[in-house]
């Protein structure tokens, strides 16, 4: 069964995206964890380590993830979660696109993205037991 | 983490990556999670466990997090499972139940983790008691095992939890609902919680004058608190009841007649699980279709399918 963590670190109040990505992951028969809104880094990564997730997905729509991924991929790497695979989805600049790779993320989603595209890609990243 | 040894003595120290991770392998139901929960089952035994049940959206969640947080105050380490109901289509599940244990969660003292009930019936998941062995061992003092919800095939928590709590809100659901979910035999403890409402004496009221017509236990007359889980309200008068009705179980010496009937349970589960998959292989079976057409047709029936299933899965051991 694959579990996921979809999480909404920060500021922004808008997790209807989340909430279709949840949606979506469930109806693809995954195990989906969802905590809410104004999450901090801390808290994210609390979670993913307590419910032992295989993926984090994370939304972040403020604008904030260049200095929230950096910290939650920090997090990750202290409590050696390096077996889990990172999405970030929301509204990430083109640009800013290729920095959030660097920093640990597996893939960017952005708005308009095929919820069966994300789907595929878990699937074949991690493994199902 | 893979060996076993190193697992066990991470979760021994309480480190939540070995807790988490151990609880995963009790989930997959794999050879090595049952060697674990069997080697850990030597060291539980300790930790008071308390089932939170009631329909949906009297509060329960909310309730969790208040008791914990009153809990951490009096210095108990606390363990939640959470369960939550899985698609009977597509297995997949969408757990929810950290959003309203933000508060709580965080501390160290306290571990957290949702399960999908994963096809299982009775308002539980099949892992659930190798999870409460693991929490347990892992040195939590106080166990909160929250229900699915369905509010009616909620049963199996009596088998789980030494003490359960019944929650309930003001306007939901009649007399006769509660009644019709046999939800006032499975009570220790009853919570009226958002009890700021209208409606709560009414509540209260009527769960007292239906308690009054059962005799399950008749030397623990279970207390009905109000609450009001949100602001903390009630949490200190939960948290005595809990006590007092542990305390209860130890001076009647029924403790040890708990673990015998949960171990029972446990067992009969085991076997019912064992059913579940010859079903599934004999479904598998090309001779399927033919016994099935044969029952239908009237030249042959179920039970004697089912002796046949049955004795042939033994003759292949």
């Amino acid at each position: 069964m694959i579990r996921v963590l979809v999480a909404k670190p920060g500021l922004d109040g808008h997790d209807r995206g989340a909430k279709v990505i949840a949606r979506a992951l469930r109806d693809a028969g995954m195990e989906v964890v969802y905590t809410g809104l104004h999450q901090t880094p801390e808290q994210v990564v609390d979670a993913a380590l307590s419910e032992d997730v295989d993926v984090l997905a994370l939304s972040i729509l403020s604008g904030a993830h260049p200095t929230l991924v950096p910290r939650i991929m920090e997090l990750v790497r202290q409590n050696h979660m390096d077996d889990v695979l990172i999405l970030l989805g929301g509204i990430i600049p083109e640009d800013d696109v290729e920095d959030m790779v660097q920093a640990g993320v597996a893939k960017v989603f952005g708005p308009g993205t095929d919820t069966n595209d994300i789907v595929r890609f878990i699937r074949e990243r991690v493994k199902d037991e | 983490m893979k060996d076993l040894d190193d697992l066990k003595q991470g979760i021994f120290q309480g480190q939540k990556r070995a807790i988490a991770r151990g609880l995963t392998w009790i989930e997959q139901g794999r050879q090595e999670g049952k060697l674990l929960a069997q080697q850990l089952f030597a060291h539980a035994g300790r930790a008071h466990v308390i089932g939170v049940t009631g329909s949906p959206g009297v509060g329960k969640s909310t309730l969790v997090n208040g008791l914990t947080l009153h809990l951490r105050h009096g210095g108990y380490k606390v363990g939640i499972i959470a369960v939550d109901p899985s698609s009977p289509f597509t297995g997949g599940a969408i757990l929810g139940d950290r959003i309203r244990m933000q508060d709580s969660v965080m501390d160290q003292g306290v571990f957290m983790r949702s399960l999908a009930s994963r096809g299982h019936l009775g308002g539980l998941s099949r892992a659930t008691f190798g999870a409460l062995t693991l929490l347990d061992a892992a040195g939590f003092d106080k166990i909160l095992i929250e229900t699915v919800g369905a509010g009616q095939s909620e049963v199996e928590i009596m088998q789980m939890a030494h003490t359960t709590m019944v929650v309930l809100a003001p306007g939901m659901g009649d007399d006769i609902q509660a009644i019709k979910a046999g939800i006032l035999e499975i009570g220790q403890v009853f919570v009226v919680n958002k009890a700021d409402r209208d409606g709560a004496d009414h509540t209260v009221r009527s769960i007292r004058s239906m308690l009054g017509l059962t005799s399950e236990h008749p030397d623990w007359m279970p207390p009905i608190i109000k609450t009001v889980a949100e602001d903390g309200r009630g949490m200190e008068e939960v948290s005595q009841a809990l006590f007092r009705h542990h305390q209860y179980l130890t001076e009647h010496g029924l403790l040890d007649r708990f673990r015998w009937t949960q171990t029972e349970h446990v067992i009969e589960q085991a076997v019912s699980d064992l059913g579940e998959r010859l079903v599934r292989q004999a479904r598998s079976e090309s001779s399927w279709t033919k016994r099935v057409s044969a029952v239908g047709e009237g030249s042959d029936d179920p039970d004697r399918v089912a002796g046949e299933i049955w004795r042939h899965s033994i003759q292949e051991d």
